[in-house]
């Protein structure tokens, strides 16, 4: 049995040799990014229900009111999280192949081959370059979170723990990680000299980098836990469970 | 000494012909413990298909030269055990696919060395000491341990997809350039021709070079990214770019 | 009747492009010659870039005692005093210049504390001397090379295989050889040529060798009308990897022993012990491979036929820290987690001490404008060569082929192209397609078989005999092989070709090795198992008759300089073991 191999770049899309589910990856990726892309927009649209005895969603932190601001609140600082996780070099990858199958995965076949493929460098995607502001950003947001984590142990001027500052606490934790890990903090620490000034920088740097190849792994579970530390107060807020206290 | 594997055959379905035409020939293959696909290409050579073009050298997976597609995905011959396979099915082999097939399995990747010719040479600073830390070079030598299996350029669908070979240079290349860009005692400056000429823009991090890297180079986390984070530092910060022209700094 | 052939025309052609190739194509280029340089295979694949220890020089970076002195000392003993003294001397002087060299070139070799190039310790070597990179130091010397050259201006011709050498008179005049990927032919016209193109070691069973080592260059040679000296020297390399069989052959760094691995027996004995007790698992390779080869013959070998190497009481972290690349070759290629048990291994072919006869300082063979260097040139090494020293062989007289090599191009015009030679050679290598014999696969097998059965670590009289009886039959099958399929990309037609060579200096082995009767260094035989000093006065030469015969002599090893035998006076109770030279 012969087949005639056509080795000229125009294929239909998916077209390769592969035997395993390559699709898989991206079809978990584009599912699980979905879910909470559909999540965090209609929990950022409530206005309502962020807030919990001692604890603060992190979807709303700071809590910023203004009379002249008739939205939700979550709307005034959310951009930076978004901005964040959207120029992200990890989310970059998963993105760009989950959603514009470009390429979907590895040696599979776009289809829509051609030269117009301009990657980062136009409009829109050439500020995906401005990533570090971000995470400046970003890194401002999680002093608030840190002071919403210590005021979850203030339950009306009592020391107390419960299972929402457990919540809250391992989400600012994993969010403290991701931004840790982040590459432009890696840059920052590091990654911009050719030779480093002091043995301590390096043992920092090693350490980032060693963060950073797991980077992944931060940005899926940091992403995980900050829509449940949402979800979580807004259920308890809403009367849906109860809060339990631990400690 | 009795062997499960002496029973089994393999099948393997492979690329015969030019770069205008060609088919796939199935060759039957009996299967030895601890046998590579590059064994039962030698086999298939040796028994059935003597004129079966191959590239290969030193079998250790050490010089790069045995790339290929096995079922669809790009490896070295010489390190795809077949054991990792499922042999009741056939196994493809196929040549890389971005680049012109000479004959069979052997293609004309020239245009690697074209591009490799581009980039500037080492450039040590003046007067130096040629005292290096070994924490300053440790990120250096991981980029020095590509063997140039090319195999990073394939898979790239900037190279496979969209053929932008003028005006891109490919992972390798980044790789090479990084190697260069963070020697501690080099003075040249490449990321103009980083940015301009070997388009590094047009890499949108899909990492499938890092996946498919049979060295363990993590080409996008450590070479690629930094990069383009350099590039940001003199084109793309606007903070960095009014603080230079203030104090009218390079 | 040139006219139907692609011709290139340079001052200098260098053959081979590892080490050597292009070290003097990088020279050639430098003292402002044109220079081509052509390959087998892509440019840097070479064999090179196996090489996993280091780069031999005392640079006394690490040991602060270390000078040439003591590495001349260390290269003779291991030669076992028939090296070319001069080349030795050469090699150990300039070899640290050539280091730092490849180092201002972008070369990033590992550092000590204080940021100068690492050195470690080697079989062999008194001093920490193997400056280094992990353990692929050939392939940042490739690398490192291959950089500098192509911003040179030096013309690269990939995948082109020389076929002959072509003369005008005794001078040199080109070379005529064939592209693999289209089979069309090409002359190259050159003042000089400088051969580089490495080993042999494919002409054996077990090897760790790649497909390009058949002795092509010793071949060209050869039939160009140069010397060939100590061909009876090969080096079988104690530990290399036995099981599974597609891997039988590849290189286990000595490098596993050094840091503290040792060798056992299916008894569980640590057999080295009968064979080096004061060195141990650390005895020089000749020894170790042929004490693995005896428990085996004595029936105490591993269950593949070799011994047992373990590495694992060194626990998990240590072996992955400090042999990275040996703990994942096992791990993919033999399914062995070396740190959890022993690996097999046995001695596998691995370097040839002899080849084309050079004078030291130019490195140019008898035939005026044909330079050699690196594993096909022979002296340097004598009986046995040290782990390190072919990466500084490869630097230190690749650079000196090179400058000599453009020299001779600058005082020399070109000679002519003998349009007979061309005619000949092109029959020579198209009459394959005509044959109706057996398959040029089956001929290599046969020739492994002979050549590991006979002329393998042990020799005797009756065993090389055999294989000279056998070598002039396979000859006869070799040249009427038949090849199938077209002259593009054909490796049938190529294997045809390389195994003229292969025979060829099959037969220069055996011819020198039944010459030698004593063992000494890499040459054992059974029937005279001691080396006699008065032996080291001498080296086999083997050189082509005017007939076409094989022609076997002796050539006197050349006389050495006061100065060096100062040196070895330190040395003394053992250079008198093998050698006279001090008396």
């Amino acid at each position: 049995m012969v087949t005639i191999l056509n080795q000229s770049k125009k294929e239909t899309f998916g077209t390769t040799q592969r035997k395993d589910l390559w699709w898989l990856e991206p079809l978990v990726y584009a599912i699980g990014l979905g879910l909470f892309l559909l999540y965090a927009t209609w929990a950022a649209f409530q206005g309502k229900n962020y807030e919990f005895g001692p604890y603060l969603s992190p979807f709303y932190s700071p809590l910023l009111i203004f009379d002249w601001w008739h939205f939700s609140p979550a709307f005034l600082i959310l951009w930076i999280p978004a901005g964040f996780r959207a120029t992200c070099y990890y989310y970059r990858k998963a993105y760009y192949r989950s959603y514009f199958m470009d390429p979907p995965a590895c040696a599979v076949s776009e289809g829509c081959s051609g030269e117009k493929y301009t990657g980062e460098t136009t409009f829109p995607f050439i500020f995906q370059n401005i990533h570090r502001y971000f995470l400046l950003g970003a890194t401002v947001l999680l002093f608030f979170l840190w002071s919403d984590v210590i005021k979850a142990f203030n339950f009306n001027g009592q020391f107390g723990v419960g299972v929402g500052t457990v919540v809250l606490f391992a989400n600012t934790f994993l969010l403290t990680m991701y931004s840790l890990s982040c590459h432009s903090f890696r840059h920052l620490i590091g990654g911009c000299m050719d030779s480093f000034k002091c043995g301590y920088q390096f043992k920092i740097y090693e350490k980032i980098s060693c963060a950073n190849e797991h980077h992944m792994f931060w940005a899926w579970t940091s992403l995980f836990m900050v829509g449940f530390a949402d979800f979580y107060i807004r259920m308890c807020s809403m009367g849906v469970w109860t809060d339990i206290r631990l400690l | 000494m009795a062997s499960p594997y002496r029973m089994k055959n393999a099948k393997f379905k492979v690329y015969r012909g030019n770069a205008s035409e060609g088919q796939e020939v199935e060759y039957t293959v009996p299967v030895e413990e601890g046998m590579v696909v590059l064994d039962a290409i030698h086999y298939i050579q040796k028994n059935q298909a003597p004129d079966l073009a191959v590239r290969w050298n030193c079998k250790a997976a050490k010089c790069g030269s045995c790339s290929a597609e096995v079922n669809g995905k790009p490896k070295l011959m010489c390190k795809s055990r077949l054991d990792d396979f499922n042999l009741d099915e056939e196994i493809n082999v196929r040549p890389m696919k971005s680049f012109p097939i000479i004959k069979d399995l052997a293609c004309d990747v020239s245009w690697n060395y074209e591009v490799n010719k581009k980039i500037k040479p080492f450039t040590p600073k003046e007067n130096t000491n040629w005292i290096m830390k070994q924490r300053d070079v440790d990120r250096v030598q991981e980029f020095r341990k590509c063997i140039e299996c090319f195999a990073c350029q394939n898979v790239c669908h900037v190279i496979r997809d969209h053929d932008l070979k003028p005006k891109f240079a490919g992972p390798r290349f980044f790789v090479r350039v990084a190697g260069l860009e963070m020697h501690p005692l080099d003075a040249a400056d490449r990321l103009s021709d980083l940015k301009n000429d070997m388009g590094i823009g047009f890499c949108n991090i899909t990492k499938c070079c890092t996946e498919v890297c049979p060295e363990d180079i993590h080409i996008t986390d450590n070479a690629i990214i930094p990069l383009k984070e350099r590039i940001v530092d003199k084109y793309y910060d606007p903070f960095k770019m009014i603080f230079r022209k203030i104090f009218g700094m390079q | 009747m040139l006219d139907r052939f692609e011709i290139h025309e340079h001052d200098v052609l260098v053959i081979g492009a590892g080490g050597a190739g292009l070290r003097a194509a990088i020279e050639a280029s430098a003292n402002g010659v044109s220079v081509g340089l052509v390959c087998k295979s892509l440019l840097g694949k070479a064999h090179t870039v196996m090489a996993e220890g280091g780069i031999a020089a005392a640079l006394a970076n690490v040991d602060k005692e270390d000078s040439w002195q003591t590495h001349f000392t260390d290269t003779m003993f291991g030669g076992k005093y028939i090296n070319n003294f001069k080349m030795a001397e050469l090699h150990a002087k300039e070899a640290p210049e050539r280091v730092h060299e490849l180092e201002h070139w972008g070369a990033v070799f590992d550092r000590t504390n204080e940021g100068k190039i690492l050195q470690r310790a080697f079989g062999g070597h008194k001093y920490k001397r193997l400056s280094h990179v992990g353990d692929r130091t050939g392939l940042e010397m490739i690398r490192t090379l291959q950089d500098k050259g192509v911003h040179m201006g030096i013309d690269v011709y990939m995948e082109c295989t020389v076929t002959k050498l072509l003369k005008d008179g005794d001078r040199i005049s080109g070379a005529f050889g064939y592209w693999r990927e289209t089979g069309k032919f090409v002359i190259f016209k050159a003042k000089s040529v400088v051969l580089a193109t490495g080993g042999m070691g494919k002409m054996y069973k077990i090897t760790s060798n790649s497909w390009e080592y058949t002795a092509d260059g010793q071949a060209l040679a050869y039939n160009a009308g140069a010397e060939l000296i100590d061909c009876e020297f090969i080096q079988f390399h104690p530990t290399g990897m036995i099981w599974p069989p597609g891997v039988s052959g590849i290189l286990v760094t000595e490098a596993v022993r050094g840091e503290g691995g040792t060798l056992t027996n299916n008894k569980g004995e640590r057999f080295m012990e009968r064979y080096d007790p004061k060195l141990m698992d650390l005895s020089t390779r000749d020894v170790v491979a042929r004490a693995i080869y005896t428990e085996n013959k004595e029936g105490r070998g591993s269950v593949h036929g070799g011994a047992y190497l373990d590495i694992s009481h060194k626990g998990a972290d240590y072996v992955k820290k400090k042999l990275p690349s040996m703990y994942h070759q096992f791990k993919d290629l033999a399914d062995v987690d070396i740190t959890k048990g022993p690996m097999e291994v046995g001695p596998t072919c691995h370097y040839s001490m002899g080849g084309v006869r050079v004078e030291a300082e130019t490195a140019m063979s008898c035939v005026p404008g044909l330079f050699a260097a690196g594993e096909v040139a022979g002296g340097m090494h004598g009986a046995n060569r040290l782990g390190g020293n072919s990466l500084s062989d490869l630097v230190v007289f690749g650079r000196r082929a090179g400058l000599y090599a453009s020299e001779f191009a600058k005082k020399n015009s070109q000679a002519k192209i003998n349009e007979k030679e061309i005619e000949s050679s092109e029959k020579e290598v198209i009459s394959f397609f005509e044959n109706s014999g057996e398959n040029p696969y089956a001929v290599h097998m046969d020739l492994q078989d002979l050549m590991q059965a006979n002329v393998g670590i042990f020799r005797t009289e009756n065993d090389i005999q055999k294989a000279i009886n056998g070598l002039s039959k396979l000859k006869e099958k070799a040249k009427k092989v038949k090849i199938e399929g077209s002259r593009m990309y054909n490796p049938g037609w190529h294997m045809a070709y390389d195994l003229q060579n292969m025979i060829m200096y099959s037969e220069a082995i055996a011819r020198s090795a039944i010459q030698r009767k004593e063992s000494r260094g890499a040459h054992s035989r059974i029937d005279y198992p001691d080396p006699n000093p008065d032996d080291a006065t001498w080296t086999s030469l083997i050189k082509l008759g005017t007939n076409g015969e094989m022609v076997v002599g002796k050539a006197p090893v050349i006389p050495m300089s006061k100065e060096l035998k100062e040196v070895l006076k330190n040395d003394e109770g053992r250079v008198s073991k093998y050698s006279n030279l001090l008396k």
